[in-house]
């Protein structure tokens, strides 16, 4: 059963299996060294040019899935050894060019950039292109290609750079750590750091729930994840690995989007604070628009906010598909309330240390949020919940909600609001393309994900958000 | 002050914990008992199979949609003395 989308994720889980197995039996220190070797036996190299470099690109590996660097506060990381140095010429002409007579290449270049040879072949000048692409564009042979890093082409904000060794750098003051180039890059060599140690040690010191009760908080998003089994037996399979119950963070979204649509009436403008990666990119790039960011903490905040209301003593680990998530819960505002972040990727590996076959176990249940709660994995989902609960509260106001599905519409829509020419009164900003759906940390990316997401959320008991929420104002008089 | 805790948990949100709570709820504002009952929710307490799950004070109880009204009377009304 094929459970990642690429091979790059394929390794980064061997890795992680194989730290969280020698985590769980006890003897990680002593057989730490020895990882790499257990994933790459053989003399014969697969990956790299010899199985050394393999195995030290491993270790470098292995010291991500137990934390990473300490020194660096962002939990996205470049492994040097592994980036591959990928040539970024910029615009190049290859050998497809034909040496025609048109020269439609030419007319277009604003920098006069294009001589030719006396084959009549294109050439460009460096020193005078600005990489604008009309040239490629104009080329009716498609001769004119754009040789950029795929890291830099996944960064849509520019935070990654090549640094004097060829290598690979990301600017820490603009990142905003989606994971995007985590996952775009064809050699792996960058990757998001692992907290499965410390959420092991969650499960071990709670003493089956006795110390403290530890819950898995898990993102909507899981709908379209494990989807080679039921979702009642992943949630089996979470209390197997140690967790005394799952809650939905779409509970939170309700909870969010019941706030936010009196927030919006109230403010008039807004832009959405559900996605931390949206939030860090104006507090980065935009800091005038921070005034305009909504009040509420994410989904996930906002639920374990109310869950260690309900138990002062529980533990939480929020389960998604979002690495962004891994910086947010380090935040002053949000460290009391979730205790460690792990992925899908994460949860599939923790799964695999533990040999639970999910797919062999009872389903359970998993009902807390609304259709509307459930719809925030998806682009235009939290949109469709604020109006939602604008109707269901009954508030006067019309919401002109500017969907941004990915970095690229945010920085887009920011732009014209910054300016103040918003296309509507609520920015509604997802990092990842697709939506949470479309996060580095989930185990597929594809079409389908946002028909399972839709599919789930017509699934919900409730099918109103003031239902599904009216457990978490039970002893509160609003 | 007595407190009731609702388990709100998912095996007993589908069996009706949200109208276990708000027949509570209208009960204790019948009776003019806010100030003396705390009414609370909680995520699991760990017995799914006879939810809905109900914490009078530290003792267990299986109540439903259709027998809080009774669960009320007979167990709540008593304790309050």
């Amino acid at each position: 059963m094929r459970k990642f989308d690429t091979k790059i994720q394929y390794l980064k889980y061997k890795v992680l299996r194989a730290v969280a197995r020698h985590a769980w039996k006890g003897d990680l220190l002593e057989k730490l060294i020895d990882i790499p070797k257990e994933i790459v036996p053989g003399g014969t190299p697969t990956m790299r040019c010899c199985v050394y470099k393999e195995r030290a690109i491993l270790s470098e590996r292995v010291k991500i899935a137990m934390g990473g660097d300490t020194s660096n506060p962002n939990v996205i990381e470049v492994i040097d050894i592994a980036c591959d140095e990928c040539p970024a010429s910029g615009y190049s002409v290859t050998d497809a060019c034909r040496g025609c007579l048109a020269h439609r290449c030419e007319d277009v270049c604003p920098k006069d950039a294009i001589t030719f040879d006396d084959q009549h072949k294109a050439h460009i000048d460096k020193q005078k292109c600005i990489n604008c692409g009309r040239c490629a564009q104009a080329c009716q042979y498609s001769a004119i290609i754009n040789r950029k890093r795929p890291c830099e082409n996944a960064c849509k904000i520019k935070a990654i750079s090549m640094a004097e060794g060829g290598e690979a750098k990301i600017d820490n003051s603009k990142c905003i750590s989606c994971g995007a180039c985590v996952y775009q890059c064809p050699f792996g060599a960058i990757a998001d750091k692992s907290y499965i140690l410390n959420v092991i040690d969650l499960i071990r010191k709670s003493d089956n729930n006795e110390k403290y009760k530890l819950y898995a908080l898990v993102a909507p998003s899981i709908a379209s994840n494990f989807t080679y089994a039921k979702l009642g037996q992943v949630i089996t399979g979470i209390e197997k690995l140690g967790f005394f119950h799952t809650v939905e963070a779409a509970l939170g979204a309700d909870m969010v989007a019941w706030a936010e649509s009196k927030e919006l009436a109230e403010k008039g403008f807004l832009t959405s604070s559900c996605c931390p990666a949206f939030v860090d990119y104006i507090h980065k790039s935009f800091p005038k628009m921070v005034p305009h960011i909504s009040h509420n903490l994410s989904p996930a905040a906002t639920i374990a906010k109310y869950m260690k209301e309900t138990d002062p003593k529980c533990k939480i680990v929020f389960i998604g598909p979002c690495t962004a998530k891994k910086m947010e819960f380090k935040l002053e505002h949000v460290r009391p309330y979730i205790d460690s972040v792990i992925t899908f990727e994460e949860l599939q590996a923790l799964f695999d240390s533990r040999d639970i076959d999910v797919t062999t176990l009872e389903e359970s249940v998993l009902d807390n949020a609304s259709y509307y709660g459930r719809i925030f994995a998806r682009s235009g989902g939290l949109s469709d919940a604020v109006n939602q609960a604008l109707k269901e509260r009954g508030i006067d106001f019309e919401a002109k909600p500017v969907a941004c599905d990915g970095i690229e519409q945010c920085k887009a829509a920011l732009l014209k609001a910054q300016v103040g020419k918003p296309d509507g009164n609520f920015i509604e900003g997802m990092a990842c393309v697709g939506g949470c759906i479309g996060g580095a940390g989930c185990l597929t990316h594809e079409a389908k994900n946002k028909a399972d997401v839709d599919k789930y959320g017509r699934q919900a008991m409730e099918k109103n958000i003031a239902d599904a929420i009216s457990v978490y104002n039970i002893g509160k008089d609003d | 002050m007595m407190k009731i805790t609702v388990c709100i948990g998912s095996s007993c949100h589908l069996k009706g914990s949200r109208a276990v709570v708000e027949g509570l709820q209208a009960l204790i504002a019948r009776n003019n008992l806010k100030d003396k009952i705390e009414l609370a929710g909680t995520f699991c307490l760990g017995r799914c199979q006879t939810g809905v799950n109900v914490l009078v004070d530290d003792e267990r109880f299986s109540v439903s949609p259709e027998t809080v009204e009774e669960f009320f009377e007979n167990t709540v009304l008593p304790r309050l003395g």
